[in-house]
């Protein structure tokens, strides 16, 4: 299995910071906002690897930083320090030091993300067709024709109906925005995707049929995706390896299964405790 | 305007053009740089006008900063040199151009401004079109920040305006924007061609004279310099299609004035209900009416 | 000949910080499982021969020894000291796991549950379900049922979908933990003649049964396991 994503030291605060955020804040000081300056560390020394077509899964409570982690390495937000190496065949990028024009080319053609809010990645002034059909075009697809078919393709995939792909995804249910959130992130076939918390906030039926699709797609395509959740349900689902993040630090990282039946975090043992 | 005003004496000195000589540089220097970069939106310092904004200022400080006294302006809207608009622009260059004469015939101008039309007759090298533009940004459409506009524009980004195109063969079958229509400039940047029809568009491509765009209130110059490629954006299998004015029987329409079948046409509605159609370009009408008569004289043939 | 697997000295306990307690779980095992044999793991309930198999597979971090595992080349890996991504290497590859308990996801067939292993390394889809429906047929799951997903299937059932799951892929290194525990006399007959089999194509098998009658059957070598608790100064001990 090949390297697609080397993270090493990625760090985020969001504040001035002061030389002593690292030392006062993390899980044993219980908090991730630094009492002496009052910066927020969002993140800190975060390092992992991915391979093609694995599922790793990054897990915490709200403000645990998990969020944060995709967010920088889909651009989104820009980490105070770090490093990630991207492997794109033989190339290989290092994210952080790219300009943005490169960054937003990258995010356009080999990364895909599905927000927890289908605000974030769909557009709801165009229909469920014309989501699609944006990401195709960034990609020089220039043939209406084919684009059609490939968005029908694709919201069939996912199992949207045919019948309203010209309907603005605004009518749509949650379950179904989150299916055209993934057919829009997959047009590409990029071969990296991010999933954030894309069940939560669903019904019980309909999180297990988008966890299955993801799957699927997995298998399917051969996506490298990182999957970021509170829920361990979802982890033990779809992650390979889980990260288990608090107050901004990785606490523990392993094998899903490891994780879960023999946690070795106090707080990852206390999480698998109180799991249903 | 009134066409017997003359300025008072103590403003009788005003400079030519009525535009200071610094002001004058600086557009000049920002037509300079739209031709250099053709279809990029230039900012410069746009000046009060002694008229509002949005009556053309844009066009006319081009226009004042191009023009010398052995310039001959024609000054359109709509297509027709005698509505209000082009002639209060055509006598206030006049006024303050002293020297400079006017014409209503396309081939006798040597600045034609216009704002909704091209003039059906073809530009020569010689001739500077320079269009009013309301809003300068094609993308203004789908994206609000000026910003990240600037940054699709510098990538050459234009996935949200085809998926704009997109959603109208969707829902119309066809590609309805009827004017403005976005157009690619030597394959970069996509420019708004201020409100001309479809029907002009494709007389910006290759074009023998220079045509020069002026927004007054968005601050804008951009240009198409002569012999370059202005391509209308299409999809491969839904190309760009210009108005076709035929009736239900598919016959093309002629103008019910000149008789011609090949202008751009006015619907003009009629006290019955019914209604007609009439070339909108009135030199271009003019000139026709001439033809058929015998009367056409000299260059214009 | 060299085993496929030698554990040595392998000890797992169990540290809970929230009781503050550490529970030693298997204390100091060393054993050796080779090619095309059949090692057997017994021992009282509590003796740890759960443990051991999830230490070699990794779902449980082992606290102190070695676990080397030898593959077809010779190349010897410490499975306690192994990268995340090598064990996951070697699960997809080499080690197979058949646990008494079925985990899969609740919504798919029970012939895809089966063919999944092959299917994750690459094998195609068609070919995979080939040998899932030949392995199904063999432990007697009768055809009704493989459409079916395996949630609403009866213990015996899901045991023998487990079983072909853990087959179907024929890893090198196979760990059964009590496979046959709910199934019927017939059936335990077709798995003791499937277990034969595979260990005659050359799968070292680490194995837990819940009948003596089983190892006797199956077994190559026996390794009796007892429980750290009997030893004094492994007893409960409360953390400091």
């Amino acid at each position: 299995m090949k390297k697609i994503l080397e993270v090493r030291g990625l760090t985020k605060i969001y504040g001035s910071g002061c030389p002593r955020c690292i030392s006062a804040t993390g899980p044993a000081h219980d908090t991730n906002v630094c009492p002496h300056c009052g910066t927020v560390v969002a993140a800190h020394d975060v390092a992992f690897d991915l391979h093609e077509g694995e599922i790793l899964g990054i897990m915490g409570e709200s403000g645990s930083g998990k969020s944060t982690v995709v967010k920088t390495l889909f651009f989104d937000d820009k980490p105070s320090s770090g490093s990630a190496r991207f492997h794109d065949g033989e190339q290989v990028q290092e994210l952080f030091d790219l300009n943005p024009a490169e960054q937003r080319w990258l995010r356009n053609h080999k990364f895909g993300m599905v927000y927890q809010n289908p605000n974030l990645g769909l557009n709801f002034n165009v229909s469920a067709g014309g989501n699609i059909a944006e990401r195709l075009l960034m990609n020089d697809l220039r043939h209406y024709g084919d684009i059609r078919d490939r968005a029908r393709q694709l919201l069939a995939r996912t199992e949207v109906l045919s019948n309203r792909m010209d309907e603005s995804p605004k009518r749509f249910s949650g379950g179904m925005q989150q299916r055209v959130q993934i057919a829009k992130a997959l047009a590409t076939r990029p071969p990296l995707l991010f999933l954030d918390e894309v069940t939560t906030g669903l019904d019980l039926s309909v999180q297990a049929r988008i966890l299955d699709l993801i799957l699927e797609i997995q298998q399917e395509l051969n996506t490298a995706m990182i999957v970021v959740t509170h829920d361990l349900g979802v982890i033990r689902l779809l992650a390979g390896r889980t990260l288990v993040m608090k107050y901004g630090r990785v606490i523990e990282a392993g094998l899903t299964d490891q994780i879960l039946e023999d946690p070795q975090h106090a707080y990852t043992q206390r999480l698998v405790a109180s799991a249903l | 305007m009134n066409s017997s005003y003359e300025l008072p004496l103590d403003e009788a000195d005003y400079n030519f053009g009525f535009l200071d000589e610094y002001a004058k540089r600086e557009i000049r220097r920002a037509i300079l740089k739209s031709i250099c970069i053709p279809g990029y939106q230039t900012p410069y310092a746009s000046r009060e006008m002694p008229m509002g904004r949005g009556f053309g200022t844009g066009g006319l400080q081009l226009t004042l900063s191009l023009a010398g006294p052995d310039d001959v302006l024609k000054v359109i809207d709509q297509g027709s040199d005698d509505s209000v608009n082009a002639v209060n622009l055509r006598q206030f260059v006049s006024l303050t151009c002293p020297g400079l004469t006017t014409t209503t015939h396309t081939s006798d101008a040597t600045i034609i401004q216009s704002r909704h039309r091209i003039p059906e007759q073809p530009l020569n090298e010689s001739q500077v079109l320079v269009l009013q533009v309301p809003y300068p940004d094609a993308l203004v459409v789908v994206e609000p920040s000026e910003a990240r506009r600037k940054a699709m524009h510098g990538e050459g980004d234009y996935s949200r305006l085809l998926t704009k195109l997109y959603e109208d063969i969707v829902k119309f079958r066809e590609i309805t924007i009827s004017h403005r229509y976005p157009t690619r400039i030597n394959g970069h940047y996509v420019i708004d061609p201020s409100p001309i029809p479809r029907y002009d568009v494709p007389q910006l491509n290759q074009s023998p004279a220079l045509t020069l765009f002026g927004a007054g209130r968005e601050k804008k110059i951009y240009a198409v310099p002569p012999y370059t490629n202005a391509t209308p954006l299409a999809f491969d299998d839904v190309p760009f299609r210009t108005e076709d004015f035929h009736d239900d029987r598919g016959e093309r329409i002629a103008c019910a004035r000149c008789g011609s079948t090949r202008s751009f046409l006015d619907e003009l509605p009629l006290a019955d209900g019914s209604k007609r159609w009439q070339c909108s370009d009135t030199d271009y009408c003019d000139q026709q009416l001439q033809l058929k008569s015998g009367t056409l004289t000299g260059a214009r043939q | 000949m060299e085993p496929r697997l030698r554990i040595e000295n392998l000890s797992k306990r169990f540290v809970l910080h929230e009781q503050a307690k550490t529970i030693p779980s298997c204390e100091d095992v060393n054993l050796s499982v080779y090619t095309g044999k059949l090692t057997a793991l017994v021992g009282p309930t509590g003796a740890g021969k759960s443990s051991v198999l999830k230490c070699v597979y990794r779902s449980y971090l082992p606290t102190a020894g070695r676990m080397l595992y030898r593959n077809d080349l010779g190349t010897v890996t410490d499975l306690a000291q192994a990268s995340d991504h090598e064990v996951l290497t070697l699960r997809r590859n080499d080690i197979g796991f058949v646990t008494q308990f079925l985990h899969c996801l609740p919504r798919k067939s029970a012939l895809d549950v089966t063919c999944e292993p092959l299917i994750a390394r690459g094998t195609s889809a068609h070919e995979a379900h080939e040998e899932g429906k030949r392995l199904l047929r063999c432990l007697k799951v009768p055809e009704r049922l493989w459409g079916v997903p395996p949630a609403t299937f009866s213990g015996g059932e899901k045991q023998r979908i487990n079983l072909a799951r853990g087959l179907i892929a024929r890893p090198r290194l196979l760990l059964l933990d009590e496979p046959t525990a709910s199934l019927d006399p017939g059936t335990t007959d077709n798995v003791i003649s499937l277990l034969q089999d595979i260990k005659q194509d050359g799968v070292a098998l680490l194995a837990i049964f819940h009948h003596p009658e089983l190892v006797s059957r199956l077994a190559d070598n026996v390794f009796e396991l007892t429980p750290p608790l009997t030893t004094p100064n492994l007893q409960e001990t409360t953390l400091s």
